[in-house]
């Protein structure tokens, strides 16, 4: 399952659920807003750290470099660009995005 | 949207003919409903537009025709909640025509 | 399963396959549409003889708390529609538990029959849908 979320960590708990709801082995891509979850130093990266454990977190690289926060990228997380976006939704059975 | 009177009251109804307004529901506007499509009520015709009005009233939505079908076996029994003898009552669609007379919008899952 | 479509298939060749839809909740009623819209999809889902359950997640747990009275707000109340999905043959309402208590509100505080799950079970739920439809 490749889970797809796009609200900011800060504002919104679609990230919190996600990482909760995901089974261990799944992929998450952070896109629009959630790429403020993919960077380091936020009161949210402690936890986000912490699902890399069971999760493969991905953030989608143009969205970052268009929040100002390509360079604050937190170890762990795999960069994509729209083609690596489009790969990772073709390697997955299925999807599920959280609005 | 239309403003069509029934006896003496002016009624909204939508382009298909449904009313707007489900308050404005009465037994006049029933018939004049029925009368618009061709249905002569009897006693077993208002028992479905009753059973209708009864089912909207506890969910907040009109039945699929299926849904309808199966409900009425539940409560009138098997002779009355099976397609053949709602289809004869309401000859094009009990869903719709039932409903259309019973006041209530068009069924939600209607395809 | 086709990649293109999300599993959506609609052509003669995968007629009659059965495959489990989850229609996911995450939204308070009223502030937004999302609530209603799911209902309304889920209503006509209905009539594809599909394998579909519900999920309410976070403020989605709200659309399904007794005593809703929306005179007041002059807005549908759409609460009673949920007790109709038993008649459509949709069954599977799971809720999810964190969310609940999150909220201070237990399974008596809800208008229907309802499974309530932990963050484990409810993410298996998830894992084997073959579609999970968000709102």
């Amino acid at each position: 399952m490749l889970h797809i979320v796009n609200k900011s960590p800060l504002e919104r708990n679609a990230v919190d659920t996600c990482l909760r709801l995901a089974t261990k082995g799944s992929a998450v891509l952070l896109i629009e807003d959630a790429v403020y979850a993919a960077t380091k130093g936020s009161a949210v990266s402690a936890k986000v750290q912490a699902a890399m454990a069971n999760l493969k977190v991905y953030a989608l690289a143009p969205d970052m470099e268009a929040r100002g926060v390509a360079g604050r990228v937190m170890e762990g997380v795999n960069l994509v660009d729209y083609n690596g976006f489009v790969d990772l939704v073709a390697e997955h059975n299925n999807c599920q995005s959280w609005l | 949207m239309a403003i069509v009177n029934i006896a003496g009251k002016d009624v909204d109804v939508d382009e298909e003919g449904y009313l707007t307004n489900l308050a404005d529901w009465n037994e006049d506007v029933a018939a004049y409903l029925a009368q618009e499509e061709k249905v002569e009520m009897t006693e077993s015709h208002w028992e479905v537009v009753n059973f209708l009005r009864e089912y909207y009233n506890e969910y907040q939505i009109a039945p699929a025709i299926r849904v309808l079908t199966k409900a009425i076996a539940k409560k009138l029994g098997p002779d009355k909640g099976n397609n053949k003898y709602l289809y004869e009552l309401f000859p094009y669609g009990p869903a719709k025509q039932a409903c259309k007379i019973a006041g209530l919008p068009k069924p939600t899952g209607c395809i | 399963m086709s990649d293109v479509t999300g599993g959506i298939d609609m052509d003669d060749e995968t007629e009659g396959v059965v495959k489990k839809f989850m229609f996911l909740n995450r939204k308070a009623p009223y502030g937004t549409i999302y609530a209603l819209e799911s209902l309304e999809v889920v209503l006509i889902s209905a009539a594809f003889d599909q394998d579909v359950s519900l999920a309410f997640v976070d403020d989605g747990v709200y659309q399904i708390v007794k005593g809703q009275h929306t005179k007041g707000i002059d807005q549908k109340n759409f609460s009673p529609t949920y007790r109709a999905l038993e008649g459509y043959d949709i069954e599977k309402l799971y809720v999810d538990k964190d969310s609940l208590e999150a909220r201070g509100l237990s399974e008596e505080d809800l208008l229907v029959d309802v499974q309530v799950l932990d963050s484990a079970a409810m993410a298996d739920k998830m894992a084997e849908q073959d579609v999970v439809i968000s709102f």
